[in-house]
């Protein structure tokens, strides 16, 4: 066989590793100036071409690295040199990035094929087909970007591949920017995108001042050059380790969406929904999982770092559980379980079980994207039973010519098929998406022999050795995960249909369900791969993290996570049976039990509401007054009302009161009528606007003079 | 013959006058003639200077300051001239559209 | 006694020389013989191309001391030299169709432009401290004419006379510290200067106070707080394409002599290093800061100019470290030209919006939809505004990589730290435009103006290209260009 030939002998291709991100990039190119032109075809084979190959050199690569397991560095191109500064782009091969590689572009291209249908329908529904190749332009964008991220060398190459994703994703959640999810006329969308933004520009500073620290500690960015010495300076300076690490946490918390920084993801579900699956839950959200794996040796240098990585990631998975239970956006759900998945990834890599948080990485990019890509199939099932497109020749209800439904819905509530109230009984509508939505959902609930068990349990086992605490909170999480997974299954697939739409969805296209069969074969059988007594993926990655401990299998703990997951299930559907003869939604059955903290769970325990007044308005408070009060008011009023004309006031009045108590008389009369008159032209005086500016410059010398005098004393 | 501190402080009065005097005048005009206040304050102290030192660049500072001075009374002048066109009056704290 | 002017001497100012001679001999034709005003702006043009020419000619000469060690032509000053030519050429695209669609198009308007050029080559010139207060004028009176070119609009007129008056009274400053200085050091010439520093003959606290007030000058022509406040009024009033030229190069030339006296001649007053801490570290907070509340696209640029003031100065602030003085100055100017480069294309930008001269176009709510109808022009917006922030791999992005690193170095982290929150919160009034481009629909009226499109469309390119390929071989340019004196 060539194939064994090839990982035998050890013919490597380590050399194309450049092309993952260049031949990505060329179909950016490609599109952005011939994509109108292409149509719709052109520009999906383009497409889907480029992030295929990318997925080729990806296995190729892994290929490679079967012979050559050590790896290897590629370098692309000297980039900045000052003085003793070199910084080259250069790519590194190795397991763990690889790893990363496969998913990104194994992954990517699969909802690239699934986007090739949904976004013709959704250029359509939202009445702009010309859209549809920018589209692909930023997914390809992304591959290339989230390619540089993952086999970057440096922190400075990461960093690029950081900012350059996170472009993409600010650019692919604004997509439809000039409306909101429902296609109304509204900046919602764009407000959406610019959340994301500015949030991760707050992640981004801890990441920046990380590297700062590493350059000046290290002096170097290189990864080969600073994790050798990490023993040497954690010796010298013990912080030093701790702050780094805790600072590329915060940049973790942005990017990978973790308490405190977690808001932007919920909203980053305006973009189409592929973006949601590749970027918002398979990819770019896991970086932050990346990066801590990456840096591994400096976590493992500052245990208290790692604590509370660890902490931060518990808390996430059981806070944002508890979120999802009570969304009725199907997409909204899935976000909240992205994050508090995200959770549990960060809560592993966190306590130092790089591997179990890996491959918890892999396992949920499998049935994440899935659970999204499913949510798109059935939006669009429902979209196309509410008004078919004028090419499918239907007449549904509501039926108009432009697709667009923003005009004709002025007194009520247009029809949102994202809303979960109005679906029920999808299973016997579209069954495949159905199905292999369930597959999925069982995953994610951490049922056996599926691959979200095996990851999970993987987790916990680490967990109940390394950190007790955490492992109680990840527990409760898996239990929620289970509870509010089951409740969006029932709600969705089960029961009555509650609207018209849902009574006549229809199955998406096979290219559709096609992409949606591979990847619920993927989360069935994926886990495996690191499966006890197996245990491929943590050799795998003993070449890039070193020698990693392997836990025994312990009946105990996948045991108790097994009942919590059928406890979880089996709660859900006591609570949830009675909606199963429901034709429209009433009031949620769980609101009996849960009362007002439901509500709390509903608004996100208000978390957006409390950043929204403590630092939004703060801050803009704070440039509000500097603009107005400190450069004009502040001058103007205060300083020569206040002072000057004020204290002239008094110092006359001061100086008038002998005359007005007539000690004084006669010749001093004059003065102090004259003293009381310049009072009067001073305060005339002190209302121009050139003598503030003056002023200012004055009150700079005078306090540069001052200051000159007592450093020369 | 007077020690140059004298002078010096002499010049720095006379800069203060006309540092304080462009910070309370309001009329255009006296504005500008308080910066030459302070200009000319410049140039007492650099002559001051220059006697000491025996040296005479520093007496060649002062004419370079002089003729600098004419040229900005010619731009200032035009200035100020212009606006009282516009607005009929060379109070400065009528000049105050612009702001924020 | 004659004082002869050797071929030297002519040699070493050469680009001024010419332009001086071009100027003033545009300055008689446009009275006596030229019809059309345009032929005034391709004339001026072509004198700034003939300078750059000769500036570049200089190049990798020896640093020469002319006119008796009143200036000197060295790497640093040619830098500067060519870069202030290109700037003046770029200035006059920016200004000749909107002078001439607003009618005050005046031939004396290029003539002013040349001779502030002029002034600000002579500040990176500079070897005595005479020079220093001439080349100060003389780049400084022009623009205070040129801001009140919109006569008989109010603001241009207010703008020019608030420009001038805090100009004339920081000069005054400037004037007294000279004399302070020389007092100190007993010379006005900056390399004599030197030696006696060297000696230890000077009086410190005198050379302290007067470098103080030295800086206050420099300062206020850099806009830095608290000597920014004229800033946002004059860049407002002021017509645009004058405020353009002044954020690009006014900044520029204070930046050349100021690096040139603390940098060379100053580091002896150490004591001033927390002084420009601070200078540094305010205008960095209030311009970003106070940039957010804008909504007049023209004092954004104002709050914002400052703001890259401060940034630069934060480099400065290494002055007194002879080690890092050169990577200082080195990082200065390489952000210096990411600064000039975004700002002559963002201003440019501005001029093609505004609709009447100060009334229309200028808020930032007219640059919503740009994107739809002009991509080309929302596009370039952006990578100007990108690069102001310093995002890679846009050309401000190095800019702030190479000064943050010297101020690193220089072991001022506080100051590090407020740059990059600072330029976090920059990222919100820069995206707020890009946003608003992008975005938000509208129906942005855009003149169609070809010279003032290329060179926007030129500078964003550059700043693109410059940022992908050639930041490293630009830096070592910016390397090269150590300040010296023989």
């Amino acid at each position: 066989m060539f194939l064994e030939t090839v990982a035998h002998e050890g013919a490597t291709f380590f050399h194309l590793a450049p092309l993952a991100v260049f031949v990505p990039l060329l179909g950016v190119l490609l599109n952005a100036f011939f994509g109108r032109r292409w149509g719709e075809r052109g520009v999906a084979i383009v497409a889907v071409g480029a992030s295929g190959f990318a997925f080729v050199i990806a296995v190729l690569q892994a290929l490679s690295l079967m012979a050559h397991p050590e790896g290897a560095v590629v370098p692309i191109a000297e980039w900045i040199t000052i003085g003793d500064l070199r910084v080259a782009w250069a790519q590194k091969i190795d397991t763990l990035s690889v790893t990363m590689m496969l998913v990104v572009s194994g992954v990517g291209t699969l909802i690239h094929i699934y986007a090739v249908s949904y976004m013709h329908y959704d250029v359509r529904y939202k009445g702009d087909p010309g859209r549809y190749a920018r589209f692909f332009v930023y997914f390809n964008l992304f591959i290339a970007m989230m390619m540089i991220l993952v086999t970057g060398d440096s922190y400075l190459t990461l960093f690029v591949g950081w900012e350059g994703v996170g472009l993409c994703s600010f650019l692919l959640i604004g997509f439809w920017y000039e409306m909101d999810i429902l296609g109304r006329p509204s900046t919602a969308n764009a407000r959406a995108a610019m959340k994301a933004f500015v949030v991760n520009r707050v992640g981004d500073a801890g990441f920046l001042l990380a590297m700062f620290l590493t350059f000046w500690f290290f002096g170097s960015l290189q990864f080969d050059e600073v994790f050798p010495r990490v023993h040497e300076v954690a010796a010298e300076h013990p912080w030093v380790l701790l702050a780094i690490s805790l600072l590329l946490l915060l940049g973790v918390t942005g990017k990978s969406a973790q308490i405190p920084l977690f808001v932007w993801l919920p909203d980053a579900m305006a973009g189409p929904t592929p973006v949601s699956a590749l970027i918002h839950a398979a990819t770019m959200v896991t970086a932050g999982v990346y990066l801590i794996t990456r840096s591994h040796e400096i976590y493992a240098a500052a245990p208290m770092a790692q604590e509370i990585a660890a902490m931060v990631g518990g808390l996430t998975a059981l806070v944002a559980a508890s979120m999802a239970v009570s969304q009725y956006d199907i997409k909204k759900v899935l976000a909240y379980s992205t994050i508090s998945q995200l959770g549990f990834m960060v809560a592993a890599v966190g306590m130092g079980a790089f591997v179990a948080g890996m491959f918890h990485l892999v396992t949920h990019a499998f049935f994440k994207a899935l659970l999204f890509l499913g949510s798109g199939s059935v939006i669009i099932a429902l979209e196309r039973a509410h008004h078919p497109l004028p090419e499918e020749g239907g007449h549904g209800h509501e039926h108009d010519e432009h697709g667009h439904h923003a005009e004709h819905h002025d007194e009520h509530e247009p029809f949102n098929p994202q809303d979960m109230r109005v679906m029920g009984g999808l299973l016997k509508r579209i069954p495949v998406t159905a199905w292999t939505y369930i597959i999925a959902a069982l995953a994610l609930a951490g049922i056996p022999p599926l691959a979200g068990f095996w990851s999970k349990d993987e987790i916990l086992l680490e967990a109940k050795h390394l950190q007790p605490v955490v492992y109680a909170l990840l527990s409760a999480a898996a239990f929620l995960t289970a509870f509010y997974i089951t409740r969006q299954v029932l709600m969705v697939f089960f029961g009555k249909p509650r609207s018209e739409a849902a009574a006549h969805a229809v199955e998406s296209p096979r290219l559709m369900t096609g992409v949606l069969v591979t990847l619920a074969v993927l989360s069935a059988v994926g886990g495996f791969m690191n499966a006890p007594g197996v245990h491929a993926f943590g050799h795998w990655l003993e070449h890039t993290l070193g020698h990693v401990p392997v836990l025994e299998f312990d009946p105990v703990v996948a045991g108790v996570s097994t009942l919590i997951g059928l406890v979880a299930i089996f709660l859900a559907w006591r609570v949830y049976r009675a909606t199963f003869a429901w034709t429209e939604w009433s009031q949620d059955p769980l609101r009996r039990y849960l009362r007002g903290l439901y509500d709390v769970l509903a608004h996100a325990w208000y978390w957006d509401e409390l950043y929204q007044v403590v630092f939004v308005r703060g801050y803009r408070a704070l440039a509000g007054f500097l603009a107005f009060a400190v450069d004009w008011t502040f001058w103007h009023d205060w300083f020569h009302d206040v002072l000057i004309a004020g204290g002239y006031r008094r110092l006359s009045r001061f100086l008038s009161q002998p005359v007005d108590l007539g000690i004084i008389d006669g010749i001093a009369n004059g003065l102090g009528n004259s003293v009381r008159g310049l009072a009067l032209v001073m305060r005339r005086l002190q209302s121009g606007y050139v003598r503030n500016y003056a002023l200012a410059v004055m009150l700079g010398v005078v306090s540069m003079l001052v200051y000159v005098a007592w450093a020369l004393r | 013959m007077v020690p140059t501190s004298f002078y010096i402080f002499l010049a720095a009065l006379l800069f203060t006058i006309g540092a304080v005097a462009v910070l309370v005048r309001r009329n255009t005009l006296i504005i500008y003639m308080a910066v030459e206040l302070m200009l000319n304050s410049a140039n007492l102290a650099f002559v001051a200077f220059a006697r000491q030192f025996g040296d005479i660049s520093g007496q060649l500072f002062v004419f370079f300051v002089i003729t600098i001075a004419a040229a900005e009374v010619a731009v200032g002048l035009a200035l100020i001239v212009t606006i009282f066109h516009t607005k009929h009056s060379v109070d400065i704290d009528a000049m105050h559209e612009l702001k924020g | 006694m004659t004082v002869p002017v050797t071929w030297q001497d002519v040699a070493a100012l050469l680009p001024e020389f010419f332009l001086v001679v071009w100027a003033s001999a545009l300055l008689l034709l446009d009275v006596f013989w030229i019809r059309e005003k345009r032929t005034t702006a391709w004339l001026s043009a072509l004198g700034f191309v003939v300078a750059l020419v000769l500036a570049v000619g200089q190049m990798g000469r020896a640093p020469l001391l002319a006119f008796r060690g009143m200036v000197i032509a060295d790497a640093f000053s040619v830098f500067l030299v060519a870069l202030f030519a290109l700037s003046g050429l770029v200035g006059i695209l920016l200004a000749q169709d909107y002078l001439a669609r607003n009618g005050i198009e005046r031939g004396e308007f290029y003539v002013l432009l040349m001779f502030s050029v002029v002034g600000m080559m002579l500040m990176a010139r500079v070897a005595d401290l005479v020079m220093i207060f001439l080349a100060l004028e003389l780049f400084s009176l022009p623009l205070y004419v040129m801001t009140g070119f919109a006569r008989p609009r109010a603001d241009s007129e207010e703008a020019a006379l608030k420009y001038f008056l805090l100009g004339a009274f920081a000069s005054g400053f400037m004037a007294f510290g000279i004399a302070l200085v020389y007092g100190a050091t007993s010379t006005t010439s900056l390399p004599h200067m030197v030696d006696v520093i060297q000696a230890g003959e000077a009086d410190l606290a005198l050379l302290t106070a007067g470098a103080a007030l030295v800086l206050t000058g420099l300062g206020f022509k850099i806009a830095t707080v608290p000597f920014h406040m004229w800033t946002p009024d004059v860049y407002h009033g002021a017509p645009s394409p004058v405020s353009g030229f002044m954020a690009a190069t006014a900044k520029m030339a204070g930046f050349a002599a100021l690096l040139r006296l603390f940098v060379l001649v100053f580091p002896v007053v150490a004591d001033l290093t927390p002084v420009l801490w601070a200078l540094a570290a305010l205008s960095m907070v209030l311009g970003n800061v106070a940039a957010i509340a804008q909504r007049n696209i023209k004092r954004l640029l104002a709050y914002s100019s400052i703001a890259h003031a401060g940034y630069m100065l934060s480099a400065a602030v290494a002055f007194a470290d002879p080690h890092l003085g050169p990577q200082a100055v080195a990082a200065i100017l390489f952000y210096l030209v990411a600064y000039v480069l975004a700002t002559f294309g963002a201003w440019g930008v501005v001029i093609l919006l505004e609709r009447r001269i100060g009334q229309e176009g200028l808020l930032l709510e007219d640059y919503a939809g740009l994107s739809r109808q002009y991509p080309g022009l929302a596009a370039a917006m952006a990578v100007f505004m990108l690069s102001f922030i310093g995002v890679p791999p846009t050309l401000g992005f190095f800019g702030k990589f190479y000064l943050f690193r010297v101020v690193l170095d220089a072991g001022f982290v506080g100051l590090a730290l407020i740059g990059v929150l600072t330029s976090l919160v920059s990222a919100y009034y820069y995206l707020r435009v890009v946003m608003l481009m992008y975005m938000k629909p509208g129906e942005p009226i855009v003149r169609r103006e070809p010279r003032v499109q290329a060179t926007v469309l030129a500078a964003a390119a550059l700043t693109l290209f410059l940022g992908l390929t050639a930041a490293s071989s630009l830096y070592a340019w910016a390397t090269e260009a150590i300040l010296r004196f023989g």
